[in-house]
């Protein structure tokens, strides 16, 4: 055990292994990411839709609390492991450029850490804003429907939902495809099909989510 | 055609350097990007001034031993191609030519363009090699190889150890370079032996150097001279996942 | 001149090396520890003995002026290296690798050495397959090979266009297995400005710290140079840039022979000179050869673009000169073909200085595919060079110095006439006569470096024990102090009006014209009179600005070009000397009717060593008797 430990622990010390954690915690919340907007697609279906969904979640009591605890500890491992990398990468040009003319690099790839980090602010504030209620009142626990709809009238709540799934597009376009070189696994003839994958998750994704905001501040503007 | 240098001039380890202009007239585009510099130079050096250093020696592309970061790219702007092997034809007459050394906290500079890159080298001594005593080599042709295999090996062999991955890498991180020596052993029949201990040993090396992590921003393969691909990194990662799981 | 004994052991050719290495002294493992070994140069040569020497047991020092070991020139090799495996079943055997290897050094190599060279060419491939060197391979996982300039054999193993760079690689993983292991201390960006004699025996160098400035004295029991050629003597030439004489040179001064300087390699296939700026030549493979043909217009002043002129009006010259080795003939002989139809006009492009070579036949027979296989990344690196596409206009090439066979003189055993001092690779004079063949300098590099140095090193360290002086000696102060005065030399014409590099294209031009391809009485004597004045200019106005303490580029090169001022009159006073026609050494005095070299065994059947005898005194001339027992003496002929 003791070997294996001393393992673990001397694989996980390289950036090589920070990596893997960056990716797999990066996975699970991908996952999460996904079912979430699809159990919340449902409010095109209507209220009732909605909120029988929200209850049935509420419904699971302890294996909810499990899955919450999976997901805060993705998300720390993922955050702490994130900011120890950027510092190391910080530190290993300390004279930058003068002049820098990217060749292959994209936005996204060269903002994980401020997207990842602005992502980080919005899910505080969304779960404040939707899970406990604290920043927009009135809130009703079991009309999760009114909630978002009361939220989503209005242009600047709608619009930082709307900015924070463009951002969340933009870190998963590189984390996508990022993440299965760091798991090791790509190849050459698979490049294209990887980056399309990457384009398509991140679209949808952004598409899916913004499309909750957007539909429900049009249709509810003053005409 | 007429050029103004934007150069990187640092005497020595201990001088904190500065950007300097120079002139670079009467350039024939026929010129190799080190033969305008060769004419720079011999100008500074009739007005008594000290030319610029930059490492270089073979100027056909294979030593690995030139390079800088052109305008913002490790090498200029031509993708495959070594510094020594990018002809001023390729930039317009006027330009003005941002010219700095490979920057990284693992490279220092010993002077202008010149840095010291010897932590690629301490990286390949700590396990870029197959251990076999001189002799003791069985028959030539006693393993055979596919030929897929052994032109895989040689793309990744054909690394020239010039740096511009760790230059071009906004996180500075060798593993392009590292990637490539670990690979040809890995795919190659000889290279079984030792396969999980030398992955580790050389990455340990690398991680204690001051380099930055991966983070797939595929800068190194954008300017790598010899078109090392991306996915030998990928094949590092599971070569390093592989050794741990295995011991 | 008993002095210059070449210690060739007796017996039968074949028998030879095995019964040398049983005669020669052993050290016992336990005491191996305590021999010291400084190699200078980390090529093919000097990596390969530098791993092997440490492998042995002892303490290795390896010093290198690039800033690591894995760029020394020898990485520039393209086409391969021969190896008398007879893989392919076409009639090869140790016995005709060396028999072409003497016939191909025109009769002025060492039958034994040569002989030894094909017996470890097997050896070396084993060595470089195990190290894991990605040779190129059949779809049966076999090794493959190709022809190469000649031979008619295919003997030839490769990595694409790559196979210096690899073997290089392979020689430099090994030194790293030894660096790692703490055996061998590396000194890169380190160059050796003396050789340290101590009792008529080599015992130490002179190096400077071209980072830091420091002149630091190293003392070893032996010392082994493999500091390659002096091709830059001609400043245009296909090697690296900071290739140089020095260290052989400082040996030689410091009493070392330098034999047969004359012998130089022009290439047949190198990009031609384009101006006045250009700073080097790029050589272009050998291997092209296989499937171009060379070709020049009929007539002179011709002005059509290639594609223009129809068959009728082209001569392929070797094809028509050579006919059963067609392109594909030695390199002095196609050399010095394509500098004929050149000086009788019919050169192509600008300068009229090049002939076409042309694929144009190749493309239709094989297709463009295999052709990209075959040389993609030359054919590539063609275009990016000159702006043309060689898949649609012929190549235009032009011979280039390339390579030396002369240098340090050795004996058998690799050891020069000083005691100690030990020359490997291209640094010494030995396997290939007047010519070398293609593919043949990686394999004389790894040889000498993997499976000769290491055996016959050991025997003069037994020999020769311990060297008891340490750094303080009397010797290494008085190499400190010449090394020092002359840096001091070179730095102190400030107000100089030339640079370095205007002498040294100076000198290049002056030995191109005097002692390049073809070589008269004349241009000799001409080249012989301008020297001494080029290098007394050289001392009075070379401006070198900056000082020894820093990292100063135009100072090492100084030191180099004041080595290579040298050297140039002793290679001409050694072409003046051997007034026949031999290899890449032609004498137009002495050919044939139809202008192929006439060699002259009556009286030049000889290594010419050379003795320095100080400063403005002529060189002594030591002559070394080459027997021809196996390999018969008689005109070359590849008709």
């Amino acid at each position: 055990m003791a070997a294996s430990q001393t393992e673990a622990l001397s694989f996980f010390s390289t950036t090589i292994g920070k990596k893997l954690i960056m990716s797999i915690t990066g996975a699970i919340l991908l996952c999460f990411v996904i079912v979430h907007m699809l159990g919340n697609l449902q409010v095109f279906a209507g209220q009732a839709k909605l909120n029988a969904y929200a209850a049935f979640l509420q419904s699971l009591g302890g294996v909810l609390w499990a899955f919450r605890a999976l997901m805060l500890l993705a998300v720390l491992l993922h955050i702490y492991t994130g900011l120890t990398l950027w510092f190391q990468n910080r530190a290993s040009r300390p004279i930058r450029y003068h002049a820098f003319t990217p060749t292959k690099s994209t936005i996204s790839s060269r903002n994980m850490m401020l997207l990842g980090l602005a992502l980080g602010f919005f899910v505080v504030y969304h779960i404040l804003h939707l899970t406990l209620g604290k920043v927009h009142p009135p809130f009703d626990p079991a009309d999760v429907f009114t909630n978002v709809v009361r939220g989503f009238s209005q242009p600047l709540i709608a619009g930082a939902y709307v900015l924070a799934m463009i951002f969340l597009g933009l870190h998963l376009y590189h984390g996508v495809w990022s993440m299965f070189q760091s798991l090791g696994l790509t190849a050459d003839r698979f490049d294209r099909a990887r980056r399309g994958l990457a384009t398509l998750v991140a679209v949808a994704l952004t598409a899916g989510n913004i499309s909750m905001p957007v539909a429900i501040f049009i249709s509810n503007m003053p005409r | 055609m007429n050029f103004t240098l934007r150069v990187w001039r640092q005497k020595d380890a201990s001088d904190p350097g500065r950007m300097v202009d120079h002139r670079a007239d009467g350039i024939i585009p026929d010129m190799s990007f080190l033969e305008m510099l060769d004419v720079v130079n011999q100008k500074l050096i009739e007005k008594g001034e000290e030319p610029i250093a930059f490492d270089h020696d073979c100027r056909e592309g294979i030593c690995g031993c030139c390079g800088a970061v052109v305008n913002g790219t490790a090498h200029g702007p031509l993708p495959a191609t070594t510094l020594c092997q990018l002809y001023m034809r390729h930039f317009r007459d006027g330009d003005v030519i941002t010219i700095e050394p490979w920057r990284a906290k693992a490279f220092p500079v010993l002077r202008d363009l010149c840095v010291d890159r010897g932590a690629l080298d301490r990286i390949m001594y700590a396990g870029g090699y197959i251990t076999v005593r001189t002799g003791s080599a069985a028959e030539a042709n006693a393993i055979p190889i596919p030929k897929p295999i052994a032109d895989r090996a040689m793309d990744a062999a054909a690394c020239i150890g010039c740096g511009a991955c760790v230059a071009a890498c906004p996180n500075a991180s060798p593993m392009l370079f590292l990637s490539a020596k670990v690979s040809q052993y890995a795919l190659l029949p000889q290279g079984q032996p030792e396969r999980e201990l030398r992955v580790k040993k050389m990455v340990a090396v690398a991680e204690a150097s001051g380099f930055g992590a991966c983070s797939v921003h595929a800068e190194c393969e954008g300017v790598c001279p010899k078109n090392i691909k991306l996915t030998f990194i990928s094949k590092l990662n599971r070569e390093l996942i592989r050794a741990h799981l295995k011991s | 001149m008993a002095e210059l004994d070449s210690k060739i052991p007796e017996g039968p050719i074949a028998e030879k090396w095995d019964k040398h290495r049983f005669n020669l002294k052993l050290i016992n493992p336990a005491n191996k520890r305590k021999y010291r070994v400084i190699v200078v140069g980390s090529g093919l040569a000097g990596a390969s003995a530098a791993a092997s020497l440490a492998e042995l047991g002892f303490q290795v020092a390896c010093f290198c002026y690039q800033d690591s070991a894995r760029r020394a020139h020898s990485i520039a090799a393209q086409g391969g290296i021969n190896a008398a495996k007879n893989y392919q079943n076409d009639g090869d055997s140790i016995y005709r690798l060396f028999y072409d290897t003497v016939k191909g050094g025109d009769f002025r190599a060492r039958e034994a050495n040569v002989y030894r060279l094909a017996q470890v060419s097997n050896n070396i491939m084993d060595q470089c397959v195990a190290q894991g060197v990605p040779f190129a391979r059949e779809y049966g996982g076999c090794l493959d090979n190709r022809s190469f300039g000649g031979a008619q054999v295919s003997r030839t193993f490769y990595a694409r266009g790559q196979t210096g760079q690899q073997l290089l690689l392979g020689a430099y993983s090994a030194l790293c297995c030894q660096i790692g292991r703490g055996a061998v201390k590396m000194y890169p960006r380190h160059e050796m400005l003396d050789l340290v004699v101590i009792d008529g025996q080599a015992r130490g160098i002179i190096a400077r710290d071209m980072v830091s400035g420091a002149i630091t004295r190293h003392v070893a029991d032996a010392v082994a140079i493999g500091t390659g050629g002096y091709s830059n003597v001609f400043y245009l030439s296909t090697n690296a840039k900071g290739c140089n004489a020095t260290a052989i040179w400082r040996a030689h001064v410091r009493g070392a022979y330098f034999a047969n300087p004359c012998y130089t390699q022009i290439h047949p296939t190198c990009i031609p000179v384009t101006g006045e700026h250009q700073s080097k030549l790029t050589l272009m493979s050998e291997s092209l050869r296989n499937d171009g043909r060379i070709w020049v217009p009929l007539a002179k002043e011709e002005s059509r673009a290639p594609g223009k002129i129809p068959e009728s009006e082209r001569d392929y010259y070797l094809e028509r000169k050579y006919p059963s080795f067609g392109n594909l003939a030695p390199r002095d002989i196609s050399s010095r073909a394509a500098k004929q139809v050149c000086d009788e006009g019919r050169g192509i492009g600008k300068s009229k200085q090049g002939v076409y070579l042309d694929f144009a036949d190749a493309l239709k027979r094989l297709g463009r595919p295999v052709i990209e296989e075959r040389y993609g990344n030359l054919f590539q690196m063609y275009e990016e060079i000159t702006a043309e596409d060689p898949y649609h206009v012929p190549m235009r090439i032009f011979p280039a110095p390339h390579y030396t066979m002369g240098g340090l003189w050795v004996d058998y055993n690799l050891m020069s006439n000083l005691p100690g001092l030990h020359v490997i690779g291209e640094a010494n004079f030995s396997d290939h006569g007047a010519n070398r063949l293609g593919a043949s300098a990686l394999m004389q590099g790894l040889a000498d470096g993997y499976f000769v140095l290491p055996y016959t090193i050991g025997d003069y360290l037994a020999r020769a024990g311990i060297c008891k002086a340490g750094t303080d000696h009397e010797a290494f102060k008085e190499a400190e102090e010449a090394v020092r005065g002359r840096l001091k030399k070179l730095l102190g014409k400030k107000e100089g009006k030339r640079s370095v590099d205007s002498f040294h294209r100076e000198l290049g031009r002056l030995m191109w014209n005097g002692c390049g391809m073809g070589r008269t009485e004349a241009s000799l004597k001409g080249a012989l009179e301008k020297l001494p004045k080029l290098r007394e200019a050289f001392w009075e106005e070379v401006k070198v600005p900056g000082d020894a303490d820093h990292l100063n580029q135009e100072l090492e090169k100084a030191g180099r070009v004041a080595d290579l001022l040298e050297l140039a009159e002793l290679m001409c006073v050694d072409a003046l000397d051997r007034s026949e026609s031999c290899g890449g050494h032609f004498r137009e005095e002495s050919q044939t009717p139809d202008g192929e070299a006439l060699r002259d065994d009556e009286h030049f059947c000889h290594v010419s060593a050379w003795e320095h005898a100080g400063a403005g005194k002529a060189p002594v001339l030591h002559k070394e008797p080459l027997k021809f027992d196996y390999v018969h003496l008689q005109t070359r002929s590849y008709k």
